[in-house]
């Protein structure tokens, strides 16, 4: 009998298998927990700064996870269940940012970019999954190659289209401005505390992505169409022989891994910006993501962004030449010592 | 992918056995490339065929792995490229502050073994897994490289990298001049086909294919599996590495964008497109790639494009070889002789 793989909560069992590095791993988020919401004694600020720069790292760190989570998790999904590598990934979710731009220009309406670049990206997803990958079902090196000429075309027509400047996206009012978050970040002289305030719209990003992980991993396990994908990821044959259009399912993940890649761009859009060459940082933040977190596991890219994400800010704060380095050790530590990556089989 | 493999025959008519097996179009491109100083220009000789060498070892390197490796490595870029930036740390560059200065006999073998140890690093990392993963963990490395040379400011000199890394006056010869550096380029690059066709024949690079074929039938016949795929990683570092030296030598400079994503694609490209079954393949993309780069403004505008749109004819041309011919042009070639050759006999109608 073999667990699923894309939902299951393997907590548990970890936790009986090994417990030494249950222990150890939830010290270190002990650790952390405490250096968010305690106040700092003096000697840990002489030795690694204020907190508030800290805090700052940490949550954008988190926000950027949540980033890293929305693009990642769709290339997870569409890797665990057909055993394709989409590297035409990083090109959805740019042209996704393109389009939620243009139509934001165009109308004003943010949250109605998010059902058009859905619906749009989703489209073009399908023609890709027609197109490409039935056509050389089991060739996946052949399709890995298809899906890096498709980029090169792709970030090329967009370069045509768009140029090279940046844009930015324009967040609704309603997540304009700062908010206060209940975290002390420094106390004041007088004894007063100085609450963190953080911008709202990277907050509202946080909860949808918390949010949406969530929806998925309820998807995936409690619906009869979760039931049916999980089971196309364990064996596509039997699910074909008992009568399950297997293709359509196929379909249907594609469209909705692409989707979600295009839906990230406006994300990427709003709080960071929108211009060439973000295709490829995308990309490999997925690959990484993946890597770290174990292929197809919607879990994995979770834990994986969040940790790539942290490693991306602190290391930019606290090492600043050498934090794409940091990334790159956790990934070649995962590779060494659990090559399926955190969450994978 | 398959690899043909044809064993030398021998023959008895006074010429040595391995001089012999060379077919005679052979001696004809041999000649060609000889006297191509003659009538080429310096234009031709240093951008077009210097560079297409270049180019060609580094997907040769990919070929290498890939084609009797089973591995397709998109780190080889990154590999040269270290092996140029080690040469402008330990040689000369326009930077004082961080090049060393030291002779060229000492530097160049020293940026070749840092670009060996680097390529093995990698390799250990990547045998851990195959096929699909091992391009998305390469490609991964491939782009923490790029990205680190870009924010490394104490070895790499970040954005702007190096500039006047320029080769040793060595026989009293400027090798950047158009005739010596073709010389040099088609010295290397022979040498290090020469290199490849050796080595796919001796035990290692048969064992090696063994692998690539059948991984577990290997390893229970006693083969290290790993320890080959790993000494297979360091032998193409050997030829990615000198033909980092050539590229740096022949652009003068270095930065984080000549192992950037799209060149490191390039390099994939080139190899796709020559065809991953022959040592040769990796060369005639090369010269497909470099004389569509440099006449590509001509061509687009030709068909009524701007004409900067030379990644678009690339990738179209890229994706038109994947979709119709995996093996490459070289796949094209080979498909055309064997139609040729089982055409049926126009009196008999037999098909040979």
């Amino acid at each position: 009998m073999r667990a699923t793989q894309l939902g299951e909560l393997p907590f548990s069992r970890f936790a009986e298998r090994h417990p030494v590095w249950t222990v150890l791993t939830a010290l270190a988020v002990l650790a952390v927990v405490w250096l968010i919401f305690a106040p700092w004694p003096d000697g840990l600020e002489d030795a690694i700064g204020r907190k508030k720069i800290f805090l700052n790292a940490v949550f954008n760190g988190i926000t950027l996870g949540a980033l890293y989570f929305l693009v990642a998790s769709g290339f997870t999904l569409i890797f665990g269940l057909m055993k394709n590598v989409n590297l035409a990934h990083g090109s959805l979710y740019l042209l996704g940012g393109y389009i939620g731009y243009e139509f934001v220009d165009a109308t004003g309406s943010w949250l109605g970019a998010f059902v058009v670049v859905f619906v749009l990206i989703g489209l073009l997803g399908i023609v890709l999954q027609y197109l490409v990958f039935r056509r050389m079902e089991g060739q996946d090196l052949r399709q890995t190659l298809v899906t890096i000429g498709i980029s090169v075309v792709l970030a090329d027509i967009m370069l045509w289209i768009w140029g090279g400047q940046s844009y930015q996206i324009l967040s609704p009012e309603w997540l304009t401005g700062p908010t206060t978050l209940p975290i002390i970040s420094s106390i004041r002289r007088s004894g007063e505390a100085v609450y963190l305030t953080f911008p709202a719209v990277r907050i509202a990003i946080l909860v949808a992505s918390i949010a949406l992980g969530v929806l998925m991993w309820l998807a995936l396990n409690r619906t009869r169409i979760g039931m049916l994908v999980r089971a196309g990821v364990d064996d596509r044959e039997m699910l074909a022989a008992s009568g399950i259009r297997v293709q359509l399912v196929f379909v249907g993940v594609f469209a909705f891994g692409a989707g979600l890649a295009g839906m990230a761009g406006i994300v990427g859009g709003t709080f960071q910006s929108v211009v060439a060459g973000e295709d490829m940082r995308f990309l490999l933040a997925s690959l990484v993501v993946v890597i770290v977190g174990g292929m197809g596991s919607i879990l994995g890219a979770a834990l994986g962004a969040v940790l790539i994400g942290l490693a991306e800010q602190l290391g930019s704060v606290y090492a600043p030449t050498y934090s794409v380095v940091l990334t790159f050790l956790i990934m070649a530590a995962v590779l060494a010592f659990r090559p399926q990556g955190l969450m994978g089989r | 992918m398959a690899v043909a493999e044809h064993p030398d025959q021998t023959r008895s008519d006074g010429a040595p056995a391995w001089l012999a097996a060379v077919p005679r179009w052979w001696w004809v491109v041999g000649v060609a490339m000889l006297v191509m100083p003659i009538v080429a220009s310096d234009f031709v000789l240093f951008q077009i065929f210097g560079w297409s060498f270049i180019l060609g070892m580094i997907a040769l390197s990919l070929m290498f792995l890939a084609g009797y490796g089973g591995m397709v490595s998109l780190a080889q870029m990154s590999t040269a490229a270290l092996a140029g930036y080690m040469v402008a740390v330990f040689g000369t560059s326009g930077v004082d502050a961080i090049s060393m200065h030291w002779p060229w006999w000492l530097y160049v073998p020293t940026a070749i073994l840092i670009a060996v140890l680097f390529a093995t690093m990698i390799g250990a990392l990547a045998v851990r897994t195959s096929g699909i993963y091992t391009i998305m963990i390469t490609l991964a490395i491939a782009a923490a490289f790029f990205y680190f040379t870009r924010q490394n400011y104490g070895i790499f000199n970040g954005y702007s990298g190096f500039a006047n890394v320029v080769p040793p006056d060595l026989f009293g010869l400027n090798w950047r001049r158009a005739m010596p550096f073709y010389y040099l380029s088609l010295g290397c690059a022979v040498l290090s086909y020469l290199a490849v066709v050796y080595v796919s024949r001796s035990p290692f690079g048969l064992a090696l294919q063994g692998i690539r074929d059948n991984p577990r039938r290997m390893a229970a016949l006693g083969y290290n599996v790993t320890a080959h795929r790993v000494a297979a990683y360091a032998f193409a570092a050997v030829i990615a590495a000198v033909a980092g030296i050539l590229l740096v030598w022949q652009n003068a400079q270095i930065s984080p964008g000549t192992a950037g994503l799209p060149a490191v694609i390039d390099i994939l490209v080139i190899a796709i497109v020559g065809g991953l079954g022959r040592p040769i393949g990796p060369f005639i993309g090369a010269l497909i790639y470099v004389v569509l780069q440099v006449f590509s403004p001509d061509i687009l505008t030709a068909l009524g494009l701007a004409g900067d749109r030379f990644k678009l004819l690339i990738g179209l041309g890229f994706l038109a070889v994947v979709y119709w011919s995996p093996d490459g042009v070289l796949g094209l070639w080979d498909q055309w002789r064997t139609r040729r050759d089982r055409a049926a006999d126009p009196l008999t109608g037999d098909t040979p």
